[in-house]
Order: C-alpha cells, then sequence, then structure tokens
C-alpha cells in the first residue's frame, strides 16, 4: 500500500516505543522513571519537545496518569509507561480514565514481582492487564508484542484502538522484548478513519455546548447503564478487534500457546520439535484483551492438546481453557520470573517431548 | 543459515558494546539480527551478557541455552557457562583472566587466547572485547572483518570514530591469535 520503503533500524523494544508514540501523532507524554522501561520516558525527554510535544517527569506514578487523563481530556494522544510497582499505583488513574471513558496508551514493561520484585522479565501481571487492574469492573485493550517490530507497530495500533473505542489500551510486554535490540521497518502511521473527539472538555465560551468529562454517576440508573453500554463496547471489541498468530498448526498434534518473550523462545523450540518429526504448532495471542477465544475454539475441534507456558505460574492459561473445546487438554508449563529464571528454547522443548503424544 | 553468540563477562569489558558491533555487522550483511542483552545492576563489575543471533530468515528465540560459539572474557563466566555450548561448538575464552586448567568438555572446542595481554600490547586494555570480535569472526568466518568495520561507525559514537583504526588493529590481532 505504502509506496516509501522505510529504511531498517537497529533499536531496542523500548526506544520502538517511544518512537512509534511521535509517528502515531502522541505529542504529550507523562512518567516516572523505573527499570526495565526507562528508556522510554528518555527517548521521549529528547525527541518530544523536537517535534512540539510536552515531556514531563511527573513527581510520582500516580501523578504522572492524572496528567494523562487531564491531557485525554482536552483531546490529544498521550502516552505514559512505567513497570510493576509503577503500573499498580497508576491503577487509580486508569480506573477513572475508563470511568470517563478516555482513551490514552498506557505501557508495561513488566518486571518481577510483588512488591519491588525484580527486574527481571516476567509475565506475572497478565491478570492485572487484562482483568482492569483497578476498581470498578473494566476492562482496558491490551496488545502484547513479541518483536521490536510489534513494539513499534502495536503501539501505533494501541493509540488507534483506544481512540476508537474510547478507553485505555495497554501494551503490555517486559524486559526481553523492551532491552532487547533488533532490526525494524519505522512504518508509517497506518491511516485509520477515526471519530472527531467531539466530547472533549469544553466551556460555554461564544454558545458552544458544554461538554464535561466525569466518572461519577449519581443519577437513577445512570452507572448501571453506563456498565451495559462498557458491557457491550467489550463485546464489539471481541467482535472485531482479535488478533492472534498461528505458526503450523495445520496438522499439529500439540499446539502451544504462549504470548510476547515466551512465544519467540517457544518458536525454536517448535522448530526444534518439528525437525525431530513431531506435528507442533504454536497460538500466540496478540491482543490479551480481547482475548482470541474464537481462534482457540477452532483449533481445538481438531487438535485436542495444547500447552500453555507462561514467566508465571499460570494466567494465561484460565483464558485458554475457557476457550478451548471442552475435551480438549490443557498442560503447563512456567517459570516465575526472577533472576535466572528464563527459560531456553531447549528446556521448552523437553517439555513439549513431554506432553506429546502422536495419535495412531 | 542461523548463527548465535553469546557473550560474558563482567560490566565495562565492553560485552555489550562486542554485541552491538556483531549486530551491527549482521546487518550491514543483509541479515535480521536480535541482541538480548542482561546485565547487572551495577555500572562496573557486575555480570554482562549478551546473546547475538542473526539469520537470513526468523531469528527466533533471542534467548539460546546451548550456544554454538561462547566468548567467555571472565573466570565467573567460564566456570558458569562453558559446559553449556553446544556438542560441536566453540568456546573462545580470554585466557589472561581464566584458568582453564584441569577442564575437560569434551566435544567442544576450546580458543585460548590472552585478550587482555594483547589490547594491552595494541595500547589499551579497553580493546580487549575488540580482540574478542575479532577471534570470533577468525574461528567461524560468520561475519567479514569489513562488516565489522563497517559497523564501528555505527556502534560507537561519533566522537569516539578517530579510534576506530586501533580498534580494527585490536580485532586482526585477535583473529591472528585465534588462528594459532
Amino acid at each position: 500500500m505504502q509506496a516509501i520503503t522505510a529504511e531498517k533500524i537497529f533499536v531496542k523494544g523500548n526506544e520502538a516505543v517511544a518512537m512509534a508514540a511521535i509517528e502515531a501523532g502522541c505529542r504529550c507524554y507523562f512518567g516516572y522513571p523505573i527499570t526495565p522501561q526507562s528508556d522510554i520516558p528518555e527517548y521521549l525527554s529528547r525527541e518530544l519537545p523536537a517535534v512540539g510535544g510536552e515531556f514531563i517527569q511527573a513527581e510520582s506514578e500516580i501523578g504522572a496518569i492524572n496528567m494523562v487523563l487531564g491531557a485525554s481530556a482536552t483531546g490529544v494522544r498521550v502516552m505514559t509507561s512505567s513497570s510493576g510497582p509503577g503500573i499498580s499505583l497508576k491503577q487509580e488513574g486508569i480506573s477513572y480514565m475508563a470511568g470517563s471513558e478516555l482513551p490514552g496508551v498506557i505501557v508495561d514493561i513488566m518486571r518481577a514481582g510483588p512488591g519491588l520484585g525484580g527486574i527481571d522479565a516476567s509475565q506475572a501481571d497478565y491478570f492485572q492487564a487484562t482483568r482492569g487492574g483497578g476498581h470498578g469492573g473494566y476492562r482496558i485493550i491490551v496488545l502484547a508484542p513479541a518483536s521490536v517490530q510489534e513494539m513499534y507497530d502495536l503501539t501505533m495500533l494501541a493509540f488507534d484502538l483506544s481512540d476508537l473505542y474510547r478507553m485505555p489500551a495497554m501494551v503490555l510486554a517486559d524486559s526481553v522484548i523492551g532491552q532487547m535490540k533488533e532490526s525494524v521497518t519505522p512504518n508509517p502511521r497506518p491511516q485509520t478513519l477515526l471519530p472527531p473527539k467531539e466530547w472533549v472538555v469544553r466551556g460555554r465560551l461564544a454558545g458552544e455546548p458544554q461538554n464535561v468529562v466525569k466518572s461519577l454517576y449519581l443519577g437513577d440508573g445512570e452507572m448501571e447503564a453506563f456498565h451495559w453500554k462498557m458491557h457491550a463496547r467489550y463485546q464489539e471489541l471481541a467482535d472485531r478487534e482479535c488478533r492472534w498468530e498461528e505458526v503450523q498448526t495445520a496438522d499439529a498434534e500439540l499446539i502451544v500457546t504462549a504470548f510476547g518473550s515466551t512465544s519467540r523462545i517457544a518458536k525454536t523450540a517448535i522448530a526444534m520439535a518439528r525437525e525431530a518429526g513431531m506435528k507442533v504448532g504454536l497460538i500466540r495471542p496478540v491482543t490479551l484483551f480481547p482475548f482470541p477465544k474464537k481462534a482457540y475454539a477452532q483449533l481445538s475441534e481438531r487438535c485436542k492438546l495444547f500447552l500453555a507456558i507462561e514467566l508465571s505460574t499460570g494466567q494465561m492459561i484460565d483464558d485458554v481453557r475457557l476457550s478451548v473445546a471442552r475435551d480438549a487438554d490443557v498442560a503447563f508449563y512456567g517459570r516465575p520470573p526472577g533472576a535466572g529464571s528464563l527459560p531456553t528454547p531447549e528446556e521448552l522443548f523437553e517439555q513439549i517431548k513431554k506432553n506429546y503424544r502422536a495419535s495412531a | 543459515m542461523r548463527y548465535d553468540v553469546f557473550f560474558a563477562g563482567y560490566g565495562g569489558q565492553g560485552v555489550l558494546l562486542a554485541g552491538n558491533l556483531l549486530s551491527y555487522a549482521a546487518i550491514h550483511e543483509g541479515k535480521n539480527v536480535s541482541f538480548f542483552p542482561a546485565y547487572g545492576v551495577e555500572k562496573r563489575g557486575g555480570a554482562a551478557m549478551c546473546t547475538v543471533v542473526f539469520a537470513d530468515g526468523d531469528t527466533g528465540s533471542p534467548v539460546v541455552g546451548n550456544p554454538s560459539v561462547s566468548i567467555l572474557l571472565n573466570q565467573l563466566s567460564f566456570d558458569k557457562y562453558a559446559a553449556k555450548v553446544k556438542q560441536g561448538g566453540v568456546c573462545i575464552v580470554n585466557s589472561s583472566l581464566v584458568d582453564t586448567a584441569g577442564v575437560e568438555l569434551p566435544g567442544i572446542e576450546i580458543v585460548l587466547v590472552p585478550m587482555n595481554q594483547i589490547a594491552l600490547d595494541m595500547g589499551d586494555v579497553r580493546m580487549v572485547n575488540m580482540v574478542a570480535c575479532g577471534a570470533y569472526i577468525e574461528k567461524t568466518g560468520a561475519l567479514k572483518g569489513s562488516s565489522l568495520e563497517a559497523a564501528l561507525k555505527k556502534a560507537l559514537p561519533e566522537r569516539n570514530h578517530k579510534l576506530i583504526p586501533a580498534n580494527v588493529k585490536a580485532m586482526e590481532a585477535g583473529a591472528l591469535a585465534a588462528r594459532g
């Protein structure tokens, strides 16, 4: 479609997020440093002012997310980023954004936890991300990149989906994808048809109608109606926006499922299994919310054996189990996050061998 | 063809720069590359590691359990990682700092290069990573020397470009030493 072929660049995943945000028209960033995502504010502190944007290192993560809320209410594209402890601090603000139907992109480069935990790669914030995270019963869009290229492309998609569905969108990765460098094509911003932001905060100046952005619903039935409206919107998201990747699933006797960094390690393990004559495939959810349930349901019509692999004691596996056919088995292999706990392809290949059973 | 190489040493030995350099060289040759770093919270003295994978096609896992080639720059990383090298693989060791006496690694070729000594002889011990890169291309033939030279311009900040000729010489000395 695009006539221009951009030259490849060699950057970190975190840098790709920051570059993509600028390309996507994000002109406000508010954040607070924390490993392993500080390359994002570092890059934007330098580059955002250069394009006329606003970069503020806030006094805290709570300050930052409330700045995001305020900026979003005026209609600009805005982003924040953090990790583990910082994302926990932001939950109040994210809940208020969800309640106010405000778009905005939150990048979570997961680190080990709970508490201060450690700086190593983790996928143990899957529940926090996909179940909303804060109070009140809401969901946010969650995208899980598995390469530096996807860090770039999915950040731009996060802005579009967030604007389209008027809810916060999260890019969920970890220190493997955030700190890794790969060659990337800096694609141009997609030409998505977006509705005008008629809901932005407005006063009564010159006879204009007043717009108030709030998350307080006191009227009789008002709050309930809001919940049903959002429920319908989540359904719409599930119908239209599920994204996933399948690798060699057509003849697979065992389908591995993993997201983000683990899916990358699993791919090489699957190549080893194929070389050994085992029919193994992969399904990788790209959208964690909405979760691509139908894709799993379809695959499990034929293949009855799945192996979920996560950097946790098992969270995504719940969604997998809810999605596959009732007679399908879902095995699990997890490495909870921490120093020295990143699995190798060789290790995952052993798990594949352990669980594989070819139909006669 | 898919190549993988694992570098380990302590912070300050230039492990990450060496990984970056090989990455840029591979990109220069039109490969897809993943560079995966891991390091401690310390600025100097902590453990530093990186894995570089380059391929014509998909690079796959950025994490490698049994590397085809490991370049180990200090005793700690040798003790921890030498035995993980794949059968038939190569372990390039900085013999200036690593004592390999009594260590048997069947199926793994150990290449001893006194990297610190060579770097010192070339004028600066900080070029130990360049000596290592030279030894790597000599042993594997995975990348061309000219690609590494071109990569130096990308991997080093402009203010250090005046040091490129010295770095190239250090790489050549590393290659010569690895030839044996």
